[in-house]
């Protein structure tokens, strides 16, 4: 079936599947950043946006976002820009592959939260694994960017 | 994997639940979370979300919750964090992650009856209606009870009362399952206390909350209410934890809530 | 120096943060997908196999059987020719080793129809008695691996019949006369777990044919160069007709070292003509690749009241699984990268079996058997320090190897010719981590409440760098038509940053910025021979290679710049723009390269060179950690880890220190929540994130790092290793911190609450 959706601030029709998941959706139709880590919800590889709410996209039937608005990283390119130079100032994207997920999260939580404390932003951020960092850069590169922005 | 037929967004409950009830195999979709893990084939698949079950909202007696509110809107609403001593705020907020509890609906995990359920363990403690379509309304623990039928539900209506109530929770890693549950409360002297994850669905212990109800407060009556609950609960062992160790927590983090709720004025 | 010992910024390090797709599945466009159809057996033999009604699904392109493959056996470990490994494997055989074990392969247009076509194989299987527990193995009856073709490149103690997969033993004294002499005597056994890799993207590749017919397998693997040998050999085609491309890498950590799914999607490709994929999904990932070996050692040390420590006699047993993938280095690893940190011991002794399985295969992780021996052998110095009653530090300082000292287990050594530590900062790193944790304040522990108490632990460790004598990097750096150069490397960044500090190297030499550098890897037609990045070699061993390489040219452009000046090349200088002579004369490299790209003049300079180390010189950690502990549940607070390092020359201090920090925690999942853990049947029950926990970012508590820098001769710039080292010291620093706080020591991982609770339930 059809769905209309606003993916990035552009209005999309997308055919999809009633068992077709968001994740999978959006890759097929080129958004790449969306990864996918687990297929159980652990791992916040696929976080977007759907009306401004970081989801998961692996967990989210495609048929679902009819209708809303989609957000990836690649329609924050500037913001995630901004951010992720004090990310790589830490030398903590190291394999990247957590990045649009983690950084759609820390954006999300940069709208959400005022002045959150530093264990605001780890539970803010649980959600979204790690294995190469150990966590500690990224918080170091999320502290100085809060400071700032 | 998964396979699903039809769709259907219905725009009122009765079109629904008979929509749910013509095929077996016609299931009401949840916050989906744990669906692509599953391989069910399902015939139509039912959205809720045309129905407005996404609200928590109060009265002077009740808090009522609806179906789809998901675990991120029970953690965050001002209602929840200045009713029951927040339990029902604080007892989603460990489990995964934000985007996780964006997508969980409160709907789907009191009807799964999940034995690892926070949520089920720290509504147990308090008093609580399950509204179902058909059902009518019933008690949280006769819901729990009962066998499985085919039904929606709606909503839950918690009463608002005097009570005091704890909920705490033993985890490894921070982002796991809880290895053992516990929630009480304490109601002009009434307790009740509720135990999930032994690892099945949370249960009242009742003989101990009676205990303590009936007695004096002291080192003694406490440790034994702590002994009776983890006498008359089942507990078990899975890949998280021996039934042993689940039996001796059980009294430890009831026994501290026990204290912790008797420092509040 | 401009760049050396500098934070520069990953090269690549905007584009993967910010989603650009450079992922082996961003950039494949309609392949045909492949799934692998499953033994739901831990052990047993294909009676018969239906594929018929499969077949006939539309959409299906091609499945084959054990029928359709070669009778040549091989093995997937990821290492230089010829493997250590046993070649105990088929692309698929008629036996099935363990649950998961890959029985068909199917290919169709799309992941639905593949899977669609899976549940319409039939398969009979003769079900066998499956091994599960690798300490019955050698006596259970039922034989892994019963067939008559099963090859080994060297004697590595190989004994089907008694699943033995390998066995080895090394020693250097008399153990059994310093036991005797020695007036305490400790002995214990410990178990370490299997653990996961856990990097976020799981294991895939995708094959097509170029337009020379050859076959092309773009894979997200740290071995480019062992996957062509690998596929060659599986598939019986020469390696001339394959070509291995690695894109950006979604993190390894060793499993990658493994070639776990390339001969899928290129055997699909070889036989269709047509481009093929496969993506392992999460669960496959967990329950079909390798996992950290198991072991079981049980340590016995002899010491004198005063702590000097006589004699080290370690017994190991490592469980490989179904397959014999790195089985006899990681074990031998075990011992011998652990053993010389206590080189005062007049003896020392380390040997066992590695048991076949009937369980997923064991592989390469990250720490490669020393993470297994140093929870094993610090918690038994740990133990004995405190039946001393000594404090553990010092008992440390005390029978440590210091710079200077030769030792015959250290790698390299050959007989009568031991290899001398030719850097070393450890005992400064423990001085300086002691302050860090305030252990002396801290030492053992202290009372936080009724219920709470806080005990400190520590730990050491070394590692490698590269592996002497086997591990070869090449590198070549070619000067561009416009002043620019492009580095060519086989070595395979896997968000390490490994790229950007071989490009630092390069322009410390050229003295030229790193953006006037194109870094490329890995591209087996165009990428110099690199074994790959593991064994801790790329800095080391890759870095060597650079520095050799960057000179070979500099050298080059002197010698052309001083043609271009009428001058001998003794007379002239290059500071990386222009070659000048000593009397003012100047060419700029920008006029050399563009000459060199005109006429009959042209020429293109490429410099090149090769290292292989003799020695493989040991980075160190010292570990401290505090731990608090609920003396009621068991449960175990991580609140700060402290880990100093000496590494040699930090050739990026950002960099290193993620790769401490990183390191740190993957060792903190394994100390305290990571567990591989099967069912009776054989069937792994931890095959999700769910199930298996890796770190969050609340378990974790403060991580401080701090580097003793040592001068490694051989080192370029004086670097050593720091990729693996940095995960072997939390599981027993944690271990000794929480008998320190409670008085339990666990013995086996991961450390869990209902392990200490019951340790302090008993002790009562």
């Amino acid at each position: 079936m059809e769905i209309k959706v606003t993916i990035n601030n552009e209005d999309k029709i997308l055919n999809i599947e009633y068992d077709e998941f968001l994740s999978e959706v959006l890759r097929k139709y080129g958004y790449l950043s969306v990864k996918k880590g687990c297929d159980t919800g652990s791992c916040g590889l696929c976080t977007i946006w759907i009306d401004a709410k970081p989801i998961l996209s692996c967990s989210t039937l495609a048929i679902k976002a009819n209708g809303k608005n989609i957000t990836t990283i690649e329609g924050v390119q500037k913001e995630a820009t901004e951010f992720a130079e004090f990310l790589v100032n830490e030398g903590a994207e190291q394999c990247g592959f957590c990045s649009p997920g983690f950084i759609m999260t820390v954006l999300a939580m940069k709208r959400e939260l005022k002045n959150p404390t530093k264990d605001d932003i780890i539970h803010y951020l649980t959600g979204n694994l790690c294995r190469c960092t150990g966590y500690v850069g990224q918080l170091r590169a999320i502290l100085k960017y809060m400071e700032v922005v | 994997m998964i396979t699903i037929k039809d769709y259907a967004i219905p725009t009122n409950l009765e079109e629904a639940y008979e929509t749910l009830q013509n095929r077996r195999n016609n299931v009401i979709l949840g916050g989906c979370s744990f669906l692509r893990m599953g391989s069910k084939n399902i015939n139509t698949a039912i959205d809720l979300s045309k129905l407005n079950l996404d609200f928590i909202s109060e009265t002077d007696n009740t808090v009522e919750i609806g179906a789809m509110a998901t675990f991120r809107s029970l953690e965050t609403s001002p209602i929840l964090q200045n009713n029951f001593n927040g339990i029902l705020s604080k007892c989603v907020k460990d489990i995964v992650g934000i985007q996780f509890r964006n997508n969980v609906t409160l709907g789907a995990t009191v009807y799964s009856k999940y034995g690892f359920s926070d949520l089920i363990t720290a509504l147990l403690c308090l008093d609580v209606k399950v509204c179902l379509h058909k059902g009518g309304i019933i008690p949280l623990d006769t819901f729990l009870e009962n066998k499985y039928e085919k039904d929606i539900l709606t909503k839950i209506i918690i009463s608002k009362d005097s009570s005091k109530c704890y909920f705490a929770s033993m985890r490894n890693s921070h982002s796991d399952y809880a290895i053992l549950n516990v929630a009480l409360s304490n109601r002009d002297g009434q307790w009740k206390i509720s135990v999930g994850a032994r690892p099945m669905k949370a249960q009242i212990a009742n003989n101990a909350s009676s205990y303590l109800s009936e007695n004096e407060l002291n080192d003694y009556t406490i440790e034994y209410a702590c002994e009776l609950s983890s006498q008359e609960l089942v507990f078990g062992s899975n890949l998280r934890a021996s039934k042993k160790f689940r039996q001796e927590i059980c009294k430890v983090l009831i026994n501290r809530g026990i204290r912790e709720v008797m420092t509040w004025k | 120096m401009d760049f050396v010992s500098k934070s520069v910024k990953k090269i690549d390090g905007m584009d993967i943060a910010t989603g650009k797709p450079l992922y082996t599945d961003d950039l494949c466009h309609n392949p045909l997908v492949i799934k692998i159809l499953r033994s739901p057996h831990a052990f047993g033999k294909i009676i018969n196999i239906d594929t018929k009604k499969a077949k006939t699904l539309p959409g299906v392109e091609c499945i084959f059987t054990h029928e359709d493959v070669p009778k040549e056996r091989f093995t997937l470990a990821g290492q230089s020719y010829p493997e250590p490994s046993p070649y105990d494997r088929l692309i698929l055989d008629e036996y099935v080793r363990y649950v998961g074990d890959e029985v068909a392969i199917v290919a169709a247009v799309d992941e639905k129809t593949a899977l669609r076509a899976m549940k319409l194989i039939k398969v009979d299987y003769e079900v066998f008695e499956p091994v599960i527990d690798f300490e019955e193995a050698h006596t259970h009856g039922s034989t892994i691996h019963p067939e008559d073709d099963l090859k080994v490149n060297f004697p590595i103690g190989t004994d089907t019949d008694n699943n033995i997969a390998a066995s080895y033993e090394v020693y250097t004294g008399n153990v059994e006369e310093e036991l005797e002499k020695s007036e305490v005597i400790i002995e214990k056994s410990y178990y370490t777990q299997a653990q996961a890799h856990g990097m976020m993207e799981t294991y895939r590749a995708y094959s097509y044919m170029d337009h020379n017919n050859r076959l092309t397998i773009v894979s997200s693997t740290q071995i480019p160069f062992h996957v062509r040998r690998i596929v060659a050999k599986a598939l019986q085609i020469p390696q001339s007709k394959i070509r291995v491309i690695k894109p950006r890498i979604g993190g390894g950590f060793g499993g990658k070292q493994t070639a776990s799914v390339e001969i899928f999607p290129a055997l699909v490709t070889l036989k269709t003509g047509k481009a093929a994929k496969i993506v392992y999904d999460r669960k496959e990932t967990f329950s079909c690749s390798t996992a950290r070996h198991p072991m079981k050692m049980t340590v016995k040390i002899g010491a004198d009241t005063d702590g000097t420590i006589n004699v080290i006699d370690i017994k190991a047993l490592s469980d490989t699984g179904a397959y014999g993938e790195h089985a006899w280095t990681v074990f031998s690893v075990a011992g011998n990268k652990v053993l010389p940190l206590y080189n005062k011991a007049k003896a020392l002794r380390y040997g066992g079996n590695v048991l076949y399985t009937n369980k997923m295969p064991s592989g390469a992780l990250r720490g490669y058997g020393v993470t297994q021996g140093i929870f094993s052998l610090e918690s038994a110095i740990n133990e004995l320090a405190s039946q001393l009653n000594m404090d553990p530090t010092i008992l440390r300082e005390k029978n440590l190897i210091r710079e200077g000292d030769s030792h015959p287990l250290l790698c390299g050594s050959t007989d009568n010719n031991p290899v001398t530590l030719t850097s070393c900062t450890l005992h400064e790193c423990i001085r300086r981590g002691k302050e860090l944790i305030k252990w002396d304040e801290k030492y053992p522990a202290q009372v936080i409440s009724d219920s709470k108490v806080r005990g400190v632990g520590m730990a050491i460790t070394m590692q490698g760098s590269g592996i002497a004598n086997i591990d070869t990097a090449s590198a070549l750096i070619k000067l561009n038509d416009n002043g620019f150069y492009t580095l060519l490397l086989g070595s395979t960044d896997m968000g390490t940053g490994c790229d950007t500090i071989l490009c630092q190297m390069a322009a410390e030499v050229l003295s030229t910025d790193m953006d006037k550098i194109i870094v490329h890897s890995a591209d087996t037609d165009i990428s110099p021979y690199d074994t790959g990045s593991y064994a801790s070699s790329t800095t080391y061993v890759t870095g060597n290679a650079v520095i050799k390489a960057a000179t070979d040219l500099k050298e080059q452009i002197l010698k052309v710049g001083a043609e271009y000046l009428y001058e001998s090349v003794e007379n002239v200088s290059f500071d990386g723009i222009y070659v000048k002579t000593n009397s003012g004369k100047e060419i700029s490299l920008d006029e050399i390269s563009q000459n060199l790209a005109l006429g009959p003049q042209g020429e293109t300079l490429m410099g090149k060179g090769t290292f292989g180390g003799d020695t493989s010189p040991p980075p160190f950690i010292a570990g401290f950690c505090e731990v608090e502990v609920d003396k009621e549940t068991g449960k175990i607070d991580l609140i700060d880890y402290v880990a100093v390092v000496d590494c040699g020359t930090v050739i990026n201090p950002n960099l290193a220190r993620i790769q401490v920090e990183g390191g740190i925690v993957q060792g903190i999942g394994m100390a305290m929540y990571e567990n591989v853990a099967h069912a009776k049947n054989g069937q792994m029950i931890t095959n999700t994130f769910m199930q298996y926990k890796i770190p969050c970012r609340k378990d974790i508590g403060n991580i401080t790092v701090d580097f003793q820098s040592s001068y490694e001769p051989t080192g370029p710039f004086g670097a050593k290793s720091i990729g693996e080292v940095v995960i072997n010291t939390p599981p027993p620093a944690i271990a000794h911190a929480v008998y320190n706080a409670v008085g339990v020591n666990v013995r086996s991982l991961p450390i869990t609450p209902e392990k200490v609770l019951m340790g302090i339930l008993e002790n009562k």
